[in-house]
């Protein structure tokens, strides 16, 4: 348990200061590379969560991908070294911003949160295992999942099934909107046949 | 590392992305304080997956993982938002010569 505090601490301070870095540095191409540092402080988080599909994904989608479209946007558009200036809401945002963040501690630390119980909690992080790997039956009787369909159970639990069963209209959803937006984003940048610019 | 320590980072990471979308010119910025409350939200998400019993949980065990799939989901709708976000920023590039947001009026009457 010490060794997980240190790195949630560690990862607590990288992320929340990567962030900060990414709305005060005023060079853009500094703040798309604190950017990096958040997701993959984030990827940490949810490794600390058991869940380390997400984590993979995180790193796959929003390292490989997203931060590197944002570099190619700073880098195709100009003034980079100092672009990155506050606009008249400053002072407001920030009021409004702070605001928002006092009232959320205070809910996360205020509410009477209904905890799994703690014999639940290690069947719990069985299953969210049991979405990345395969467990054996040999596995779940050293962790104390015993009779015959408790460990059905926990073995047929996992991401797909979820997103393929309960999920599934959201999941088809989801499809067409990223392909809607794929689509329409290369409709906005294809450049005009007329002219040949935009 | 308790349940609440995780909301409150995932709390910070919200609040600070909202402070730089409302406080910055550069519409990249903005993006970018965008995609960290993206981040914000999908940590209070896995948190909440892993700490909090579902009343569905009796019933079916692989109820568990419905935050993940919120997060997955999440993921997947930030990068059409990236896309089509950068493909927005391109075409105001190409007819403003500035990313801007001040000087994007067109649409103002």
């Amino acid at each position: 348990m010490l060794f997980q505090d240190i790195v949630f601490w560690i990862l607590s301070v990288l992320a929340i200061g990567g962030a900060l870095g990414v709305v005060m540095v005023p060079d853009l191409f500094r703040a798309a590379l604190l950017l990096i540092l958040v997701f993959i402080a984030v990827a940490g988080f949810f490794i600390l969560l058991s869940a380390e599909f997400l984590a993979v994904v995180q790193v796959l989608i929003y390292v490989g991908a997203i931060a590197i479209l944002i570099i190619f946007a700073v880098m195709l558009t100009r003034d980079v070294q100092r672009g990155n200036l506050p606009n008249r809401l400053q002072i407001p945002a920030a009021v409004f911003a702070a605001l928002l963040l006092a009232a959320l501690v205070t809910v996360a630390v205020d509410t009477k949160w209904e905890f799994l119980p703690a014999d639940q909690q290690a069947r719990v992080d069985l299953v969210q295992t049991s979405a990345v790997t395969t467990l054996t039956g040999e596995v779940l009787t050293e962790q104390g999942v015993t009779s015959p369909e408790d460990q059905a159970e926990v073995q047929e639990a996992g991401l797909a099934d979820l997103l393929i069963s309960d999920y599934v209209l959201p999941f088809e959803a989801v499809s067409v909107l990223l392909l809607a937006a794929l689509i329409g984003a290369l409709v906005l940048v294809r450049p005009n046949p007329g002219t040949g610019r935009g | 590392m308790s349940f609440e320590a995780f909301m409150i980072v995932s709390a910070v990471l919200f609040c600070i992305g909202l402070y730089g979308s409302l406080a910055r010119r550069n519409v990249l910025a903005v993006l970018m304080s965008i995609e960290l409350m993206f981040n914000g939200v999908n940590v209070t998400l896995v948190a909440m997956a892993k700490y909090l019993a579902p009343a569905a949980l009796q019933d079916d065990i692989s109820s568990v993982l419905t935050g993940q799939v919120f997060a997955v989901f999440i993921i997947t709708v930030a990068a059409a938002e990236i896309a089509l976000g950068l493909g927005i920023v391109f075409a105001m590039y190409r007819t403003n010569e500035s990313v801007d947001l001040t000087e994007a009026t067109q649409l103002r009457h």
